[in-house]
């Protein structure tokens, strides 16, 4: 986190402790999106959103507004970014508005870091290009342990475009801190072997079935068309190789819990019958996002004990 | 501070000193007259017979021709709120450098002989000698080449499309060909474009870590080979590599040497002390373009320098305004300024670090430069050559602030560092300019 960041703020997960992350889910577990807290009563939470969101967003917004907080979105359709305003200049504007805390997702690669350098304010990232989703990444990781208990002696295979994927990234650090094993498996051009260093415990495997052996979670990622920026992908090519059935989830552990951050392309990287199956955990997803977004707003305004 | 000056009539001599001149072989206490612009005489200690006006005590400090700069972006024309050529050679006295090359990727392009000729006017007060780069396409759009010999004629000292490539194989061929009969290098920024959109760094762990594309060494590499293929074929074509950063690069530029072509390159202080895995998360006072490597590259970079694969340390100052650079990583601009830092970069990495002679060091930045690009009666001090000092010590602990540099722009990645080696007067025609 940069120097001057203000404290609270959220930027991702990689320099983030073991000890601060496992903090901030039992204080998720504390919170109840139908019990309204007023732990953020009169606060101003600015949603700052330049790239298309429907779970983060919404998601973000009903956490700050159970806890009692106002909320601003602005979109970069129909606001001044649109006039060419900087992402600072937007930054100590928002501030001069009255913003207690910048909820910021931006195409762009550290942009949030950018703003918690300069504007004096807890900045949390939503989804910073490529690069992080520590919201995300946390409610997975609430979710995996509602559902496996602990980290300990776990396999998670991680299958779809890796390269792209903030969501993996954050995922791959998190995990790795609590010592899990990590698998990501897909096409050389989405999961390159370099991924393999991203943070220890990871290998890379072109095989489903090699991913999927003693695996306990399985992500699955959305091939992202919009940041494929020229690559080309064989699309039926990949459904072919990689594409979620429930006779290739059989492959993994018995009780193994299908995952993803949404949203979903049936027919693509999954079936409609794995989305919807008994294994699906993914609108679970969903909705420990709110409790997990609470926890993070309470955090950002130095109230989480 | 009274400065030198000696316009006809007047003298300076530098006694006391250690001189290190590479040209003449020079590596020994001597003291140096200078007259009427030019090196009169060099004397060992106490021996010269000439009397002078003034004197500068050089005890304890190395004295070196002036330094020569082969890559600098002075953004005149146009482009006067990053830098100008009065703030840039200021900038440039201040690191030693008595003589650099302008790039001209300016706005307009430099790519007629009236652009050379301004540069090179009195009015833009410059504070060193300004040797134009001439772009070698219109525009430097890549698709036709400029007039060379009018160019040649105004005053430009090389050819270039730096900040692109030239890519296509015919216009590279023809440019070498002009080059060859005109005796005038051409300077290849050597990037594959089309392997580099929208990268921002390196292509390694750290890229990925980081989510930004990368820009590959292949990207580099392949250029170079194929603009030293053909510098080989092309009888007295002149290829010179602007901003070395690979090892794999360095690989042609040898194969380029030991066939005999006239190829040289250059290397910037920031790919020898830096490397990918270095930067600041994000911080676009680690972006320029060559990005900063990975270690095994920048390894290759200082055998290269020690072994003379590389001819220059050029510093590709590249100023830019602070709302240029302080915005998202992937859009801010590239570059970052490198005169006032790079003697001491080089003496703190190549000379106390990996110990290279001090010797090779002062090549690095006076011989060898005034090979590259044919700088008669610079980049040495022998007799009749032109008054151009540089008086450094060594020793010199000193600590780089940015907010202090005689740059109009402060984008860079070195500000607060603590350095070894410092530039305590600078003589341009025997004139002091800086002290």
């Amino acid at each position: 986190m940069p120097m001057n960041a203000a404290r609270g703020s959220l930027l991702g997960i990689e320099h983030l402790e073991a000890a601060e992350i496992l903090k901030i889910l039992k204080f998720a577990r504390r919170m109840n999106p139908d019990r309204p807290r007023p732990l953020l009563k009169g606060k101003r939470v600015l949603l700052l959103f330049y790239e298309a969101s429907t779970r983060t967003r919404s998601s973000f917004e009903i956490a700050a507004k159970t806890l009692g907080a106002h909320t601003v979105l602005i979109q970069a359709a129909g606001s001044s970014i649109e006039k060419g305003e900087s992402l600072l200049d937007t930054g100590y504007t928002v501030r001069a508005v009255g913003a207690d805390v910048i909820v910021i997702r931006h195409p762009n690669a550290g942009a949030p870091q950018l703003m918690a350098q300069h504007v004096d304010v807890p900045v949390i990232n939503a989804g910073d290009g490529m690069h992080a989703h520590p919201s995300q990444a946390l409610l997975d990781a609430y979710t995996i342990l509602r559902n496996k208990k602990s980290f300990q002696g776990l396999q998670v295979a991680i299958v779809g475009d890796i390269l792209h994927s903030r969501v993996a990234r954050s995922a791959c650090h998190l995990l790795s801190k609590f010592g899990v094993k990590i698998i990501l498996c897909g096409p050389p051009k989405l999961v390159p072997e370099i991924a393999a260093t991203l943070a220890p415990g990871i290998r890379v495997t072109r095989h489903l079935e090699d991913a999927l052996r003693g695996t306990d979670v399985v992500m699955l990622l959305r091939v992202q068309k919009e940041r494929l920026s020229g690559l080309k992908i064989d699309l039926p090519e990949y459904i072919a190789r990689y594409q979620m059935t429930p006779a290739r989830l059989k492959m993994a552990k018995k009780d193994a819990v299908v995952m993803h951050p949404g949203p979903i392309i049936r027919g693509l990287e999954l079936t409609s019958e794995i989305a919807d199956g008994a294994q699906s955990r993914i609108l679970e997803e969903v909705r420990n996002g709110v409790p997990t977004r609470m926890a993070i707003l309470v955090r950002a305004m130095g109230r989480m004990r | 501070m009274a400065h030198g000056k000696t316009g006809s009539g007047s003298s300076l001599l530098i006694k006391g000193g250690h001189l290190i001149d590479p040209a003449a072989r020079v590596d020994a206490p001597m003291d140096v007259l200078l007259q009427d612009g030019r090196v009169t005489e060099i004397a060992a200690p106490r021996k010269i017979r000439g009397a002078a006006d003034e004197e500068f005590d050089a005890r304890g400090l190395i004295v070196a021709p002036g330094f020569i700069d082969l890559h600098v972006h002075l953004r005149e024309p146009g482009q006067g709120h990053k830098e100008t050529i009065a703030t840039g050679t200021a900038a440039a006295a201040a690191g030693g450098f008595t003589s650099v090359c302008t790039m001209p990727n300016t706005t307009p392009v430099v790519d007629s002989s009236e652009w050379v000729k301004w540069l090179r006017q009195p009015e833009r007060g410059a504070v060193v000698s300004v040797f134009p780069i001439a772009a070698a396409t219109r525009s430097s759009k890549g698709a036709t080449l400029t007039d060379f010999r009018s160019l040649q004629r105004a005053g430009a000292i090389a050819v270039t499309d730096d900040g692109k490539p030239i890519l296509e194989d015919t216009i590279m061929r023809e440019a070498l060909v002009l080059g060859a009969e005109l005796n005038l290098p051409v300077v290849q920024h050597a990037e594959d474009t089309r392997m580099t959109e929208h990268c921002s760094m390196h292509a390694g762990a750290r890229s990925f870590r980081l989510g930004l594309r990368g820009m590959t060494a292949a990207a580099e590499a392949s250029v170079v080979e194929r603009d030293v293929q053909l510098a080989i074929q092309i009888p007295n074509a002149r290829l010179h590599v602007a901003h070395v950063s690979t090892a794999d690069a360095l690989k042609g530029v040898r194969r380029g040497k030991r066939a005999k072509a006239r190829v040289t390159c250059e290397a910037a202080p920031h790919h020898f002390t830096l490397t990918d895995e270095d930067m600041q998360d994000f911080d676009s006072n680690y972006k320029m373009n060559p990005p900063l490597r990975s270690a095994s590259d920048l390894e290759a970079i200082l055998v290269a320098l020690a072994d003379g694969t590389v001819d220059a340390i050029a510093t590709d100052h590249a100023p830019h305004a602070l709302h240029e650079k302080r915005m998202e990583f992937e859009r801010a601009a590239f570059g970052i300024t490198g005169l006032e830092t790079a003697l001491a970069l080089a003496i703190t990495k190549l000379h106390r670090e990996k110990r290279i002679p001090m010797a090779r060091v002062v090549e690095l930045f006076t011989a060898g430069p005034a090979r590259c690009f044919d700088l008669r009666g610079r980049g040495s001090l022998a007799r009749g050559s032109v008054a151009d000092v540089t008086i450094f010590d060594p020793k010199k602990k000193w600590t780089f602030e940015a907010s202090k540099s005689l740059s109009k722009s402060k984008n860079t990645p070195f500000d607060g560092w603590q350095l070894q080696g410092r530039v305590l007067a600078t003589i341009v025609g025997g004139t002091i300019v800086y002290q």
